[in-house]
């Protein structure tokens, strides 16, 4: 295996562990309207994220890095080419960051429900924008021989990235229910095992649109044929044992479920793009892969010494983490944010 | 305006406001960790205290802090892929470590200090904050290694048109970051030590929680001198190392046309006309460039003029003939010389603190209590004159000698695209800004009693004792 290989191969792991992990809390920020019905209980639910969202975006900010790092034709292409799209995730990044601990700073119900809103807002469209640019991507985007890319409104925007975009959104929202009924105690654990089980057949209702699409627009089953099967195999599973396990009231199976549906989704995105890393919708000859857009091979070694000696501490204080705040969080103690 | 002109304003606009927080956060998050282990040392609850209501204050600045920091890396992929095509190699991978090293722990770890006073013994909760801090350094760290490699290039070979890294020893041990990264810690510590002083100070005049304020005051004194004495000293070094790596910034900085005399004088004031390459109503301390640049009172420098000349004959080749070589003068040496006027009045005024406290009336002392007030600003504007002048005098290049400003920017992104985001970006900095004050202005208000505000009235189980 070449080095850049096995960076395409890191990258789509940090990406897993994003969606893994923001997955949940752009969830859970999408049911504080969808799912809570008063501040108390909204601010119950961002107490569930409250010490890991800031480490679960971090993830994003990984692969950015990493991708300019190992792949510098792709950053450079990728984040000047969705320069708007990326404008919109970022302002919401910069919103949602400061909501969470602002939100009640002051003790007044209309500084609270303001920030709430900026929560619930750049909750709901980062996951539906990256669901927008990932699947845009697999379908391939104007790319020109000078490695840059020119995009119109419908090359963004479009039936198949729409559609993947929701499907996104769903797989997230999906995963922060499963969360809130995992974390929380009492009305608000019911209330999200209930409407997962909803939200539930609507991801599967969806997932199915989105793999007869991805048939038709991409040749995502031309070129990976097998191991996209199997992909898309796992993904349905999981999903229904997501309804299984919550019907069983197994709060930590359906979640890990949900999270493991989120993993080989994104491992079908990645699967579905090597070896190109940019898909140029103009010609072939002019996509970017892990060979062309890839950094020289000193500078990859470099990174993957890094890469292996730091991630298992990651890994380490981040489990830590998670085993501290293992209890479930309720309106009788006190919340922080 | 022309796209690498908004650009260059979107990233100057987005860098400097960035930074107005991130040292704060710097030395803020590291006094903290100080006060709290006071505090497990000492076990007196007034370091407990101090620990919660400048935490507090931390973390509203940090939130700001890390959120325009995003930008950042998104931007040189957005406005300058031309210049992350070209050296992505070499830059690119700080950055990625940044994220795995610094960005990780610093979030992990603050985390679990915000939401585990009651979970984790004292002694680990204090270590979740000294790893913030850690974080917060080795952040710095990182990302001053790549804005090193824009200064004086090491570590690289050019392949394709491409710097590639060939040295990563070389990169993290190049003599700008060994130079730079110690003058950015201590005017962090400098900015952390006048924000406490000057909050400090505030409450000391109005005779309030006297105890708390006085020995937060102490603890700022001291880490104010040494920061400002360490900034200077480090500045010092990096003139020096700046005289023999960027020739043409520091002659810029000094407003130097021609050579200078041996021993070379200082320029405290000039008048400077770019287009005439002179300067009118000169006021000059003699002696003192020699020692600024060499440490000793003998020694020329280099003019702009002959400087333009031996770079036309060695770079023009690399960027086209005709490039003008000298960056924009005016802002550079006044830039310079506010950062400077700056740092020395806050090496005296950590001085006058001192003195004050050893004769046991700093709590007394009206007149320097009230210049602390303004002098909450001094680093902001100190820490933003050095980046200034760092980056603005540093042009026409993005890469020293390598590539310019004018190649580095996004061929397919309309210079209306940078004006929109940039709109965008000040829009909600105005807002966040705004807010922040305001969050801030109260909280110290409330002062350190109700300290952790919020925290301590949400208690809604009445078995549990307030914020226990």
């Amino acid at each position: 295996m070449e080095l850049s290989e096995l960076w395409f191969v890191l990258i789509a792991v940090v990406f897993i562990g994003f969606f893994f992990l923001e997955g949940f809390d752009f969830g859970v920020g999408m049911s504080t309207r969808l799912l809570a019905r008063n501040q108390n209980e909204r601010t119950v639910m961002v107490n569930t994220i409250g010490p890991f969202w800031d480490a679960n975006e971090v993830w994003l900010l990984t692969g950015g890095g990493a991708i300019f790092a190992a792949f510098p034709h792709w950053y450079a292409t990728m984040f000047s080419g969705y320069y708007m799209p990326l404008l919109a995730v970022l302002l919401c990044l910069i919103g949602r960051g400061v909501s969470f601990e602002f939100r009640r700073k002051v003790e007044n119900p209309r500084w609270t429900n303001v920030w709430d809103w900026v929560i619930f807002i750049s909750s709901l469209l980062p996951p539906f924008l990256l669901g927008v640019l990932f699947t845009s991507m697999l379908r391939g985007m104007p790319i020109k021989e000078d490695m840059n890319m020119s995009a119109g409104f419908t090359d963004f925007i479009n039936v198949y990235s729409l559609w993947g975009g929701l499907t996104v959104t769903l797989l997230c929202f999906l995963h922060g229910l499963n969360f809130l009924s995992l974390k929380t105690e009492g009305e608000i654990r019911k209330r999200s095992a209930e409407f997962a089980k909803k939200v539930t057949v609507a991801v599967l209702g969806s997932l199915v649109v989105f793999v007869a699409l991805s048939w038709f627009m991409t040749d995502i089953f031309e070129v990976r044929r097998i191991p996209e099967l199997l992909l898309v195999g796992l993904i349905v599973a999981a999903y229904i044992m997501v309804y299984f396990f919550n019907l069983k009231k197994r709060e930590g199976l359906s979640f890990t479920m949900s999270g493991l549906g989120l993993a080989f989704t994104v491992s079908a995105i990645f699967v579905g793009l090597f070896p190109r890393v940019m898909i140029s919708s103009i010609d072939k000859a002019f996509d970017l892969t892990v060979y062309n857009a890839a950094s020289g091979d000193y500078s990859l070694k470099i990174m993957t010494i890094v890469a292996f000696t730091v991630l298992p501490f990651v890994l380490g204080y981040t489990i830590w983490s998670y085993y501290v705040f293992r209890k479930r969080v309720s309106d009788k103690e006190h919340l922080t944010y | 305006m022309d796209a690498v002109l908004l650009a260059r304003t979107q990233f100057a606009a987005t860098t400097i406001f960035h930074f107005f927080f991130v040292p704060l956060s710097i030395g803020l998050v590291f006094m903290v960790a100080l006060m709290e282990t006071l505090y497990v040392m000492k076990k007196n609850e007034v370091y407990k205290k101090m620990a919660k209501f400048w935490g507090h204050l931390f973390l509203i600045n940090f939130a700001v802090g890390v959120v325009t920091g995003i930008i950042q890396e998104f931007q040189f992929g957005m406005n300058w892929s031309d210049y992350s095509r070209f050296v992505g190699d070499v830059f690119g991978a700080p950055l990625a470590i940044e994220a795995l090293l610094a960005f990780f722990m610093e979030s992990t770890f603050i985390g679990l200090w915000i939401f585990g006073w009651d979970r984790l013994s004292a002694k680990v909760h204090l270590a979740c904050i000294w790893l913030v801090s850690l974080g917060t350094i080795l952040s710095g760290f990182w990302i001053l290694t790549a804005n090193s490699f824009m200064q004086v290039p090491v570590g690289f070979e050019m392949n394709k048109g491409r710097a590639e890294m060939n040295d990563f020893f070389a990169l993290i041990t190049n003599g700008q970051l060994l130079v730079e990264f110690p003058h950015v810690l201590t005017g962090a510590l400098c900015t952390a030590a006048f924000f406490v002083a000057g909050v400090s100070a505030i409450n000391l005049l109005r005779k309030k929680h006297i105890e708390f304020y006085k020995k937060s005051m102490k603890l700022a004194i001291i880490i104010g001198l040494i920061g400002s004495i360490g900034t200077a000293l480090s500045g010092h070094t990096q003139a020096q190392y700046l005289v023999k790596t960027q020739p043409m910034k520091m002659a810029a900085a000094e407003g130097i046309w021609e050579d200078t005399p041996d021993p070379a004088p200082w320029s405290a004031f000039a008048i400077i006309n770019t287009e005439n390459h002179e300067n009118k109503f000169e006021i000059n301390i003699p002696y003192a460039m020699s020692f600024l640049a060499y440490s000793k009172f003998e020694g020329s420098l280099k003019g702009m003029e002959t400087l333009q000349k031996e770079y036309t004959a060695k770079y023009d080749s690399v960027v086209g003939e005709g490039t003008n070589y000298i960056p924009p003068v005016k802002t550079t040496y006044w830039s310079f010389r506010l950062m400077i006027g700056f740092g020395v009045a806050m090496i005296l005024l950590s001085f006058a603190g001192l003195y004050l406290w050893r004769k046991g009336k700093l709590e007394n002392s009206n007149i320097f209590l009230k210049l602390l007030l303004p002098a909450i600003s001094f680093p902001f504007l100190a820490n933003t004159a050095g980046w200034i002048m760092t980056e603005v005098g540093r042009q026409p290049w993005t890469v020293f000698g390598l590539m310019t400003t004018a190649d580095s920017i996004s061929p397919n992104v309309s210079a209306g695209m940078i004006l929109f985001s940039t709109i965008l970006y000040l829009l909600v900095f105005t807002i966040l800004l705004g807010v922040m004050v305001y969050l801030m202005v109260r909280e110290i208000k409330k002062g350190p009693e109700v300290g952790h505000g919020v925290m301590a009235k949400v208690t809604s189980d009445p078995f549990k004792k307030v914020g226990a």
